[in-house]
């Protein structure tokens, strides 16, 4: 027994306080800066990608003129002579994008209403997960399921369908986006109260009436910026096109020829064996720089939209 | 229809008999409407179930244990996953300790120190946008620092920086999510019984938010151990025969391998492909249920 | 090591443990005291002397003040950023508002129960073991003691020793309002600030916790904010009544109750508003 221990709680947290005061402080003192450094981490991230890009293109645009870039309608890195307009890849990138909306929009908008407005608390409770599943289903997968699966039933559908063309990758771009366009929405719509619902329904509408005429004008904004969210990833994504949609860059458009995407070319130049330093290998930083650029405009839209059109209950 | 008489002296705008006869008509768009809802929800499940189905029905002939140990080979027969498989599993590891520390001290930082201000929301501003770079755009960034700048060459740490860089917004916004559901009146409390600002983030507020931080993380290495494009950015090989041996040994990774099979013509290929596939999602699914299970377990406490 | 803990916790805060233990000595003396949340002038010209060992309720209707005032006694107000605060407020002598006093070491003598009953969700012993162990205390055996001390002393002992180790949110809201006195015994503080402590407890709950604030009167001074003018004329010996952010009347409780000097006072407590 050591008497001089013997004391109360109150003295031994005073004791403590007195010895500890340099070390609590250290961490009282580093902890924020520790964290905002953490923080940090992410602007220094699009810091990085910016300046990859931006220095990178400059090697390309030493050689080939903006003109061309933006102005030639062929895109020809292997030729001889080669050509570099942008152009054979936005309209690729851009067919499979409209195929994959035409695909997503409807099934994403009609799924979430369903979910936001007729599926009981239990179903809910079960399709929702499901739809968490399909969109954590990674691209490759879908690629393959897209060369598979996809392209042979179309084949069978339409004769005279190439293997590589633009319908199938840009239907299965659709089924991907789906969930997103699907939980953004149904995240929209459910956050309309329940008493704007109730006064419609109290005044004899019929569910319909109220998701029609009611709550998707009020979630609007949600909507959409869900849609512009779905595009940016359909323009961004690259496995499925990279498998299915062949390599064709062509600024025709017909979804049942081959085509080439920007991701995809930039992924065939990275498999290739285009040599550190030589204009193609800086080519696909040109074609990185539009494709950021696209998907940050779309990026901004869609936060512009949700921020401007917020409404308030 | 069924048009009101036009009765000038009581005038009456709605007509119950008017009323009562399109009701039943708006109950039949109704319903009808309702079935075509829920056949576009069906459409999801029906693919996600075609997707699953034929990836079983094409891949279940090759799954083996041989399958699982053996390196990738030209002969079908002989082929297998496992360089993949520890390529992925060390991505992983990897990333995990990555995106967590990261990811973590982000968002305490803007959840519990960060001043409303200019910096705060441009940071906020910067990571929403980061979160829609597509993938391969980091894989650029990858190829470009990692590889070539930082000199670690294709290599396992390369990968995993990249998928880690792309994987913090996510985890940022997830992990601040969690953050913001711990109620006020916990932080009041430790600050009343004299507890510093930093014993309350990492004793009360960074403890109460686990369960979801950690769903938000489990989710974002799943999305992470499934992405190709940056991999195939950074170079990891197409072809390699032994698991990567330390964090600057060349590497492969399941969807670089499944990649490979599926590009190839040959039927048998296609069927390696599947069971890769079948591997991969048996982690991911997997993955997803241990997420959602913690979500459920733990969410509702206080 | 083997320590023991004296089992009664200290009377006189640190600060004044040399003085003489007079009769009752001022706990708190608030001097011309100002708040405002922006423009808005919260409290205004706040002046009141707090005793030791008392019950002092503080009364009025919602938005005079009586929660920021109490909050403003152990700054947990300023964590409101756009506060600002003016005048003195001494807690045995020296001014809070002091540029050198930090705020822990305040709101280690000065415990709070709010509310809401907020217990961490954590294990009932930890939720109590939190506050030492914040300040240091480590040594597993004073933990027990103080765990079972606090918890005796907040009379909830009986219903949770046999399920320290299960998490708090099990308990009821009434058992874990009594868990929030309880964990703010654990660090031995020398006033108790009560901000509504009963207002989402049902009447037996509260009939407990008043019963409580009575038992703990004998080793604390304890400040309680209340809407509830029986529960303030039941447990108080000094009632403060607040208008407006100004105190109208501060006298013993008695005399508030049946005599008040000021017409406003009487107005409120004869409930014609309120």
């Amino acid at each position: 027994m050591n008497s001089s221990s013997n004391k109360s709680v109150r003295e031994l947290i005073q004791q403590n306080r007195q010895q500890k005061f340099s070390m609590k402080n250290v961490m009282e003192r580093f902890m924020p800066i520790v964290l905002f450094l953490c923080a940090f981490v992410s602007v220094v991230t699009t810091i990085g990608i910016i300046l990859t890009l931006v220095l990178e293109t400059r090697h390309f645009f030493e050689v080939v003129s903006i003109k061309e870039f933006f102005g030639s309608t062929n895109w020809y890195p292997l030729n001889s002579q080669p050509e570099y307009g942008i152009w054979p890849l936005v309209v690729g990138t851009l067919e499979i994008t409209v195929i994959a909306m035409l695909v997503a929009v409807p099934i994403g908008l009609t799924s979430a209403i369903y979910l936001s407005e007729y599926a009981s608390e239990r179903a809910r409770r079960v399709l929702k997960p499901i739809l968490e599943v399909l969109a954590g289903v990674p691209t490759i997968v879908f690629g393959f399921f897209a060369l598979t699966f996809v392209t042979p039933l179309l084949v069978k559908l339409i004769p005279g369908l190439a293997i590589y063309n633009a319908l199938s990758p840009g239907i299965v771009v659709g089924i991907m986006i789906i969930p997103m366009i699907a939980s953004i929405s149904e995240d929209a719509m459910s956050s309309v109260p329940k008493k704007i619902r109730d006064g419609a329904l109290a005044l004899g509408s019929t569910r319909l009436e109220v998701a029609l005429k009611v709550v998707v004008p009020a979630a609007l904004s949600g909507i959409i910026a869900s849609i512009v969210l779905g595009m940016s990833r359909a323009i961004g994504e690259t496995m499925i096109v990279t498998i299915a949609g062949g390599s064709n860059p062509t600024a025709l458009v017909n979804p049942l020829e081959p085509v080439q995407t920007m991701t995809a070319y930039i992924v065939q130049v990275a498999l290739g064996d285009a040599g550190f330093g030589t204009i193609e290998y800086y080519s696909i930083y040109a074609v990185g720089t539009l494709l950021f650029v696209f998907t940050l405009l779309m990026n901004l839209l869609a936060n512009w939209i949700t921020r401007r059109f917020r409404e308030e209950y | 229809m069924a048009l009101p008489e036009k009765q000038p002296v009581q005038k009456k705008f709605i007509d119950p008999v008017a009323v009562k006869k399109s009701i039943s008509q708006r109950l039949v768009v109704n319903n009808i409407t309702k079935i075509i809802f829920l056949i576009g929800l069906l459409f999801g499940l029906v693919v996600l179930g075609i997707l699953l189905s034929g990836v079983v029905r094409d891949g279940a002939a090759w799954l083996s244990l041989d399958f699982l140990q053996n390196a990738p080979s030209r002969r079908p027969d002989r082929a297998g996953i496992y360089p993949a498989l520890m390529g992925s599993i060390f991505l992983m590891l990897l990333i995990i300790p990555m995106i967590f520390i990261l990811g973590v001290g982000a968002a305490i930082y803007l959840e519990e120190y960060a001043k409303k201000g200019r910096m705060t929301s441009f940071i906020e501003v910067n990571i929403s946008n980061l979160a829609g770079v597509p993938s391969i755009v980091f894989g650029l960034l990858g190829l470009t620092f990692f590889v070539r700048n930082m000199g670690f060459g294709s290599t396992l740490i390369a990968g995993a920086l990249t998928l880690a860089l792309m994987s913090l917004p996510v985890v940022i916004v997830s992990s601040q999510e969690a953050i913001r559901a711990v109620p006020q009146a916990m932080r009041h409390a430790s600050l009343a019984l004299g507890a510093s600002k930093w014993q309350t983030t990492f004793k009360v507020v960074l403890p109460a938010s686990l369960p979801g931080v950690i769903t938000g993380i489990i989710l974002a290495v799943s999305r992470a151990i499934g992405e190709t494009a940056p991999l195939i950015m950074v170079g990891a090989a197409i072809f390699i025969a032994r698991a990567p041996e330390g964090i600057f040994s060349e590497f492969t990774a399941l969807p670089i391998q499944i990649y490979n099979w599926t590009s190839r013509p040959q039927a048998d290929f296609q069927g390696l492909a599947a069971a890769g596939i079948i591997v991969l999602m048996v982690i991911l699914l997997t993955m997803n249920s241990l997420a959602i299970w913690i979500r459920n377990r733990f969410s509702k406490r206080y | 090591m083997d320590t023991k803990l004296t089992t009664k916790p200290a009377k006189e805060g640190v600060k004044t443990m040399n003085q003489p233990v007079a009769a009752r000595q001022s706990v708190y003396r608030v001097n011309d005291l100002n708040l405002w949340y922006g423009d808005d002038h919260a409290l205004k010209d706040v002046n009141l002397d707090i005793k030791q060992n008392e019950v002092t309720a503080i009364i009025g209707p919602s938005g005079c003040g009586k929660s920021t005032f109490i909050k403003t006694l152990n700054r947990m107000v300023e964590l409101v950023p756009i506060v600002r605060t003016n005048g003195v407020i001494e807690y045995h002598g020296r001014n809070i508002f002091d540029k050198d006093y930090e705020v822990e070491e305040l709101r280690t003598s000065v415990g709070m129960v709010f509310q809401q009953p907020n217990p961490f969700p954590k294990s009932i012993y930890d939720n109590i073991a939190y506050g030492p162990r914040v300040h240091g205390v480590k040594n597993k055996k004073i933990l027990d003691e103080i765990v079972e001390r606090s918890l005796r002393g907040a009379a909830i002992w009986d219903e949770v020793k046999d399920r320290l180790n299960e998490n708090a949110y099990g308990l009821s809201g009434g058992q874990q309002q009594r868990l929030c006195i309880a964990r703010c015994l654990a660090i031995e503080p020398d006033v108790i600030l009560m901000d509504e402590p009963t207002s989402a407890l049902d009447p037996i709950s509260t009939l407990k916790v008043e019963e409580l604030v009575q038992e703990l009167k004998k080793d604390y001074s304890i400040i309680i904010v209340t809407h509830n003018m029986q529960q303030a004329a039941r447990v108080s010996d000094k009632t403060a009544f607040f208008l407006n952010g100004e105190v109208v009347e501060f006298d013993q409780t008695d005399r508030i109750f049946s005599n008040p000097s000021d017409k406003r006072t009487e107005d409120y407590i004869s409930g014609r508003f309120g």
